[in-house]
């Protein structure tokens, strides 16, 4: 395990000259690369998650032009919604118990989503990374001291966690910015551990290398070391973790506004809210306002987590599969591809 | 040296809640204030004592989490340590049933997928677990209830029994609160199976999420082992391949199966909290989220405090019995 980590290291720290030569830019981008290294079932699956997560992206933007009313709209001229309306022409996705559009408040909710989503992994990676580099850096009492911090946050159910802090950073409920920062940084506080000790244990692996020895014999300061020489080959796993944490805060995120923890429906659109909203309408029989939040929850966390799984497996040379096998035998690989984009 | 971190974890867990519940002031304020006068408030405060310095506070909150006494509930003046005892029975036995649905669907599909690696099988199987995984719980039981319920009629829509088999067991005089327990100590068939038809649905919701879990886990564990020379060894002397992936392969793969499942104790909790909502089933999950609207944060305060120690205690036994399974693991 440690010879297949150190290699890549290796070669990295002698890239530079060598970049232009090996072809453009665009095929060492993240993703990129992962999708031209995969071949069959696991491209498939990449690429499934990457038009998930591009669909999810695309509808978020865009919500203003796509959405046929805004999230806490009742009525058009035409007069009121009214409650619990059947899909129809106007209103493909039916409407709310609430009154609201369902279509609207799903493809507004994409925003609140990819918001938290985003605020919630950015402020986790810089805090996580930061404490990460710091403690498995300098050690000592420090060190020891956040690590066992980290192990019992980690231990702690993350939802229950999230309460806590939605309770503490909004008092349960909140505006739509106060809403999206209070439920990200729930969200936030939960992830950190993870980054730190993924970060932390690279640190601490890298600091004995020889090149960061030779940097400290040439006078280099702690700083320079620490951003240069251990923080640029310490972020190798940290993508995997993003793609796994983004759907678990989009989950998370669901759970809050299930138990009433999430954003009011005046404020923003949010599907966990909407689908407590729903719990009464299934028991009557009604689906529209349970089925097209949930579903939509289901894409996008499985787009992520396809995406994340895809990646998980390319770097992990255990579960990656053989490019080389595979060219010999063309006609296996050719069909995998068509089973994965089947299934 | 490493399991004595058990008490440090717990103390801080405890400390975490306790700071974070008291951070924006007294439970008071927060479950009456604006519905009663300022005075009034006060005086509830100041019967409560919290008013006094924070950190005596703290020492008697530390006094009373291990001695038991988690206060009383200020939206229906119980004991906390009842409300626990009393809702807690309920959700170890929808998180049983879910472990059980999960095993019997996670392993032997795990094995498969994990046999298959590459091919269609595993490829079905792997998109449903994925499928599982990014199904949030509560969605997942509310399409159950609305497909086999609503549409079907198959199953009852919420709750732990009906009201006939409550006042069976009632008169049997069975109340441990673990339903199935009790219906069985009624000696009715009826109402054994009146208990197991309403918990079809809520284990399955939570079970499938697990489930998820479990396969991905043995998946990739199997794969491991099947790769290794022994297992060439046992083909290359004829063993049946069911055999090999069911004996060989299988045993080795356990120890970090069993560890990932311990781990997965806590999202099993998490996964309760949000399944009791959604089929009313009255466990602790559903106290919390009850005892969340109406603002009562002393209640709430003894739900988080004992669910964080129960994962964390069972995360630190099975640290224990993964040593005691593999010596190579003993620290």
């Amino acid at each position: 395990m440690s010879a297949a980590e150190i290699t890549p290291v290796g070669t990295q720290g002698a890239a530079p000259e060598h970049l232009g030569g090996r072809g453009s830019w665009f095929k060492k981008l993240p993703v990129v690369h992962q999708v031209r290294q995969s071949v069959g079932l696991q491209r498939g699956m990449l690429i499934a998650g990457i038009v998930l997560v591009a669909v999810f992206v695309l509808v978020a933007v865009f919500a203003p032009l796509i959405a046929p009313y805004g999230w806490s709209q009742l009525r058009s001229l035409d007069g009121a919604f009214g409650a619990q309306q059947a899909p129809s022409a106007e209103h493909w996705f039916g409407t709310t118990v609430g009154g609201y559009d369902v279509l609207s408040r799903v493809v507004w909710g994409a925003r609140t989503a990819l918001l938290v989503v985003i605020v919630a992994v950015v402020s986790s990676i810089v805090v996580g990374v930061l404490l990460g580099l710091v403690s498995g850096y300098f050690g000592g009492w420090l060190d020891r001291l956040l690590v066992v911090v980290a192990d019992a946050i980690y231990a702690f159910p993350s939802l229950l966690l999230a309460i806590l802090l939605a309770i503490v950073i909004s008092g349960g409920q909140s505006n739509m910015w106060g809403g999206i920062f209070a439920a990200a940084l729930s969200i936030t506080v939960v992830f950190i551990p993870q980054y730190f000790r993924v970060v932390r244990s690279e640190v601490v692996r890298i600091k004995g290398e020889a090149f960061v020895d030779s940097a400290r014999v040439l006078g280099t300061g702690h700083w320079r070391i620490m951003t240069r020489h251990v923080l640029r080959n310490s972020t190798r796993t940290l993508p995997l973790i993003v793609t796994l944490n983004a759907s678990e805060a989009i989950l998370t995120l669901a759970g809050l506004g299930f138990l009433g923890f999430g954003i009011e429906p005046t404020a923003a659109a949010e599907w966990g809210y909407d689908l407590q909203r729903a719990i009464a309408d299934v028991t009557s029989g009604i689906w529209w306002t349970s089925m097209f939040p949930g579903l939509a929850i289901v894409f996008t966390a499985m787009g992520v987590t396809l995406m994340g799984e895809s990646l998980n497996d390319l770097a992990d040379p255990r579960l990656r599969m053989r490019a080389r096998s595979s060219k010999v035998s063309g006609d296996v690989a050719a069909t995998s591809v068509e089973k994965g984009d089947v299934a | 040296m490493r399991f004595l971190l058990i008490i440090p974890t717990v103390f801080i867990l405890v400390t975490t809640v306790f700071v974070l519940m008291r951070a924006t002031g007294d439970p008071i304020t927060a479950a009456l204030g604006g519905r009663l006068t300022p005075d009034q408030l006060a005086e509830r405060i100041h019967a409560a004592g919290y008013d006094r310095p924070i950190l005596v506070q703290y020492l008697e909150y530390l006094r009373g989490v291990f001695t038991g006494d988690f206060g009383t509930t200020l939206s229906d003046n119980r004991p906390v340590t009842e409300v626990l005892t009393t809702y807690g029975s309920a959700t170890l036995e929808l998180a049983a049933y879910a472990i059980v649905v999960a095993l019997l669907l996670g392993i032997p599909f795990g094995m498969i997928s994990g046999y298959f690696r590459d091919r269609l099988p595993d490829a079905v199987l792997r998109i449903l677990a994925i499928l599982a995984y990014a199904t949030p719980v509560f969605f997942a039981g509310l399409l159950l209830k609305l497909v086999f319920s609503v549409w079907l009629g198959w199953f009852p829509v919420a709750g732990r029994v009906s009201t006939n088999g409550e006042i069976a067991m009632q008169m049997a005089g069975a109340d441990s609160g673990f339903m199935l327990v009790d219906a069985f100590r009624t000696g009715d068939p009826a109402v054994v199976l009146d208990v197991l038809s309403h918990a079809v649905l809520p284990a399955a919701a939570l079970g499938l999420l697990t489930a998820g879990v479990f396969l991905r886990l043995v998946r990739t564990n199997v794969i491991g082992t099947l790769g290794t020379g022994y297992v060439e060894a046992a083909r290359s002397r004829g063993v049946a391949e069911s055999r090999l992936v069911r004996k060989h392969a299988w045993r080795p793969a356990l120890i970090p199966i069993i560890t990932v499942a311990g781990m997965q104790v806590a999202m099993l909790l998490v996964g309760a909290v949000l399944t009791e909502t959604t089929f009313e089933w009255r466990g602790l999950g559903f106290q919390l989220a009850e005892y969340l609207q109406a603002r009562d944060f002393v209640a709430v305060q003894g739900i988080v405090v004992l669910m964080a120690v129960v994962v964390a205690v069972t995360n630190f036994l099975v640290d224990i019995i993964a040593a005691l399974i593999d010596p190579r693991v003993r620290y």
